[in-house]
């Protein structure tokens, strides 16, 4: 017999020793270095208004990235598994565009494209004097969430197409075959076998919608107003007093609880998705 | 004819699926397309379903063309391959799926799933799903389905393709009992020659996109129009050079296709056989094979190494040993047509002036001594 | 009006869409798609091209500029090199071993995915700064971390790691034991059969989680901000924070300029990446 035990206790060493040095402890320094001034001080550095106001803002995104992102994900998984037509390919590429592309670019396109010099801004200009509104895109709110959506885009709808594709499209032959309308087949038939990794697709869209930096920041210029938390976090890191370190630490610690219990969330989504794959699976039985 | 198709074509990219296609099924029938992979029969029935369209050509069900019709209001049940069973839903709303799409009134859909559970024998099972149903129960669960709106006409695609070889007997049996009992015009397409003859009324040997012949199981054993036919259906031998055996005369035939039940072996002193021994040549054992029921001998005939099967009940053979071999007929192939040829020593007059045909594959099976 | 039914029906039946929804589907994917992700890309190339070459030229090579991007590619490759080593080793431990905190070994994997980059950056820059630990320890022998190569390098193994175990992960776990033992009966060491038997199995999986990280190292940003230094001098600016800085400078022509050139790397990247798959899946199945 060959053992595998001599190799055993190494990997597992170094394993460890990689996973507490690069992921571990960085948590544990953010935690410490925000409440290395005391409670109260803590406390107090979360509940200003800059803070709150981001934190506010932070959550308005991701509530608008993730329903966005939703709606698309479930039409373009649908399209791209459920029919054949010319040019399918290409569209799969493009939808993973945001995936290769820095988020600092994600945010020069939407300067290019709605700022000062960019061709849609007269657009934008002739909409706001014929209804008398005062739409702005960039350096405002509405660019905020378009670099938002820009870089969590094929999130949703990545996590869905490999389990459309191996569920098939048997089922939803036969239902059509029986004369189901389209949002029927989807509620009674495709939901219950995607329901699970829309949700896991909605919890990595929202960890990255509520910590996305590079794109806002290209975007987003007025603290208090238009900064997410990430934005605020690196205003009070740069002002780089020692208080204002502090009190970055101690909005860094509001999103390493986020990520904290996002990270739980995916772990029990990944325990659900195999559960119902056990579940689904044939037992054995006899005729 | 309740299902009529009139030269239907149909093209994949470059390939050619479905040529002229033209046949006709009588109301209440259940036909086989038989044919082996890729050869076009899933296509005609995806096209009857509605799930494939047609290039060109006509689709015709209870008269009406179909050809732009949604598979939807075709009035068709398709059972598909590996079933398709919703696997989210239970036995009962599977079945009941039809109707309440059609919007039935749910005493009407309670009553008629209820019905179907208690003629296909689920009863009891209706709150399972489909992972915890056995293959045999599935298929009867895609049944009851599948008939459940009352559909013209029934489609099954390979539907014992997915089941145990052990259950898959049974379940033939019980799948024509089945469809004969609610009387619905049924297609149902299989690679499976044995399949295809215990189930079918009719079968449609299909080939490379093209139909080869229609016909009862009968006619299609026993009296193969084409090549293809006569070398798909049974077991076939080819044998090129066929004058070398006793009997035939190749003439412009190209090569002859003989089967193990045209083939009569026996030993020198089997008295059943005096009648033929004069017309017999001499076969040398090359090999025994046990195939459970009976045995498979190969016997070298002048030069051409035949098949034939052997009943247990009868005197053993050992490998090398002499017989006498009579063949029966064989079927001669030209330009890949088939001719039944029978041996014309035997279907000459013997000198009594009476015909040998008692020797001779009288319908109902042949000769064995 | 049957007519039109007629029509529409026909239409449906030659597009040999059975399921319905194509037309819908198709709407929402290609209109929001266009919106949110092509047109303002699209922006950038269009701007871009505006530029005349001279002008091109003389934005590519400028010092900061050229520097930058050879930091950037020179970093994530290295990055990305040797979280392809940890990779397999985490990867491997957690397939191969069954071990008391394996579950939350593997929980922890998606850290980077959860944790804001900005987060990640200020944390990691504390540490490995000569205050912080691990850095004061590292700095006493001559190692500083922060500021330097060794930080961005550090930054992006950080952000990286979950594409290259995640993507040897699940190969690892299909991959027969047989193989191993057939090649152990052939008299093959452990070490041998590793690099023989397992490594070419696993190699289309870790070309794949080698690119992804190597893309998301070129184009990253807010992680390693806070850990490298940005001095021009030093060359430990990289190329996303070089666009930034173009774009506070309101120097677009510039911004645009070095955005082309990133996206044409990380089209590259991604093509020489599928190109390198699918020879890699041609050999194995010749075999």
């Amino acid at each position: 017999m060959y053992s595998k035990k001599s190799f055993r206790k190494p990997m597992i060493i170094i394993s460890t020793l990689f996973v507490s040095l690069m992921l571990i402890l960085p948590l544990l320094s953010v935690i410490v270095n925000s409440l290395s001034k005391g409670w109260e001080f803590y406390v107090k550095s979360i509940s200003t208004t800059n803070v709150m106001s981001a934190i506010r803002l932070t959550l308005f995104v991701t509530l608008i990235t993730v329903g966005v992102n939703t709606v698309f994900g479930l039409a373009a998984a649908w399209l791209l598994t459920r029919y054949s037509f010319k040019g399918k390919q290409v569209l799969a590429t493009l939808i993973d565009i945001p995936f290769s592309i820095s988020p600092v670019i994600a945010g020069l396109a939407f300067i290019m494209m709605f700022g000062r010099m960019g061709w849609a801004a007269p657009i934008v200009d002739a909409v706001n004097s014929i209804t008398g509104w005062n739409i702005k895109i960039v350096f405002a709110i509405p660019g905020v969430v378009l670099a938002t959506i820009f870089v969590t885009f094929p999130f949703v709808s990545r996590e869905i197409i490999p389990v459309l594709n191996s569920v098939g499209t048997d089922e939803e032959e036969a239902a059509a075959l029986m004369g189901a309308g389209g949002f029927k087949i989807f509620k009674k038939i495709t939901f219950p076998h995607i329901r699970w990794a829309l949700a896991y697709g909605v919890v990595l869209c929202t960890a990255r919608a509520i910590g996305e930096f590079g794109a806002v920041n290209a975007l987003s210029k007025t603290r208090g107003k238009t900064f997410t938390l990430p934005l605020e976090i690196d205003a009070l890191y740069m002002a780089g007093s020692a208080d204002s370190i502090v009190e970055a630490y101690a909005a860094s610690s509001v999103l390493v609880i986020f990520a904290v219990i996002l990270l739980i969330a995916r772990n029990v989504l990944e325990y659900k998705t195999n559960h119902v794959n056990s579940l689904l699976k044939e037992k054995n039985v006899k005729d | 004819m309740h299902v009529e198709l009139k030269n239907v074509n149909k093209t994949f990219g470059n390939f050619q699926a479905s040529k002229d296609i033209c046949f006709g099924i009588e109301k209440g029938k259940l036909v086989a397309l038989l044919g082996p992979s890729g050869s076009g029969k899933t296509t005609i029935l995806r096209m009857i379903a509605g799930l494939e369209s047609a290039d060109s050509g006509e689709i015709c069900i209870d008269g009406k063309e179909v050809n732009n019709l949604p598979p939807a209001h075709r009035g068709v049940g398709f059972v598909f391959q590996n079933y398709a069973l919703f696997r989210y839903m239970n036995v009962y709303d599977n079945i009941a799926f039809g109707l309440d799409v059609k919007k039935e009134p749910r005493k009407k859909i309670k009553e008629r799933v209820h019905e179907l559970l208690k003629l296909t024998e689920l009863e009891g099972l209706e709150k399972r799903f489909p992972n915890e149903l056995s293959g045999g129960q599935k298929q009867r669960v895609a049944f009851a389905r599948a008939i459940a709106p009352e559909p013209e006409l029934l489609l099954l695609d390979e539907p014992f393709a997915a089941i145990d070889a052990k259950v898959r007997k049974e379940l033939r049996q019980w799948l024509r009992d089945m469809i004969h009992k609610v009387e619905i015009t049924s297609i149902f397409v299989t690679h499976d020659q044995d399949e295809a003859v215990e189930v079918a009324d009719q079968i449609i040997v299909t080939n490379k996109g093209r139909i080869e012949q229609s016909g009862t199981p009968y006619e299609i054993y026993k009296r193969p129009k084409t090549a293809f036919v006569s070398e798909f259906v049974g077991e076939p031998v080819v044998v090129r050079d066929f004058e070398r055996l006793r009997g035939f005369d190749k003439a412009d035939f190209d090569y002859a296709i003989v089967r193990p039940e045209f083939v009569e072996a026996f030993k020198n002193d089997n008295i059943h056989f005096k009648d033929i021994i004069p017309y017999a040549q001499r076969g040398v054992i090359k090999d025994i094979m046990f195939r459970g029921n009976h045995l498979e001998l190969k016997i070298d005939v002048n030069g051409t190494e035949l098949i034939t099967h052997r009943s247990m009940e009868r005197r053993a053979v050992t490998i090398g040993e002499e017989m006498n071999v009579v063949i029966y007929r064989i079927y001669a192939i030209r330009n890949k047509e088939s001719v039944l040829m029978e041996n014309s020593d035997l279907t000459a007059l013997d000198p009594r002036g009476k015909r040998r045909e008692k020797y001779l594959y009288s319908d109902g099976g042949y000769f064995v001594g | 009006m049957r007519g039109y039914k007629a029509k529409q029906d026909r239409r449906m039946m030659h597009a040999g869409h059975i399921i319905p929804g194509f037309g819908l589907t198709m709407g929402i994917t290609v209109t929001m798609l266009s919106l949110f992700i092509l047109i303002p890309v699209a922006s950038i190339l269009v701007y871009s091209f505006s530029l005349s070459l001279t002008e091109f030229w003389q934005i590519m090579t400028s010092e900061s500029v050229k520097f930058a991007f050879l930091t950037s590619i020179v970093c994530s490759f290295v990055a990305a090199l040797i979280n392809c080593i940890f990779g397999v080793i985490l990867a491997w431990t957690l397939v191969r071993y069954k071990f008391v905190h394996r579950r939350l070994i593997d929980g922890l994997i998606e850290l980077p995915f959860a944790l804001p980059t900005a987060v990640a950056g200020i944390t990691l820059s504390k540490m490995y700064s000569n205050t912080g630990f691990p850095g004061k320890y590292l700095s006493a022998i001559g190692l500083d971390v922060s500021y330097t190569y060794l930080g961005i390098i550090t930054a992006l193994i950080f952000v990286g790691i979950p594409f290259v175990v995640r993507t040897v992960q699940p190969v690892l776990e299909k991959l027969d034991y047989q193989y191993e033992e057939a090649a152990h009966v052939l008299g093959a060491g452990r070490l041998y059969t590793f690099r023989r038997v397992i490594l070419p199995e696993l190699t289309p999986a870790l070309l794949t989680g080698f690119g992804l990280a190597f893309a998301r190292g070129i184009g990253e940003y807010g992680s390693v901000i806070y850990i490298s230094g940005n001095s021009a001098k030093e060359h430990t600016q990289v190329i996303s924070y070089v666009i930034m800085q173009k774009l506070n400078y309101m120097d677009y022509a510039g911004a645009t300029a070095v955005a082309l050139v990133m996206l044409i790397v990380s089209f590259i990247i991604l093509l020489s990446m599928n190109i390198m798959q699918m020879q890699q899946s041609r050999r194995t199945n010749n075999v």
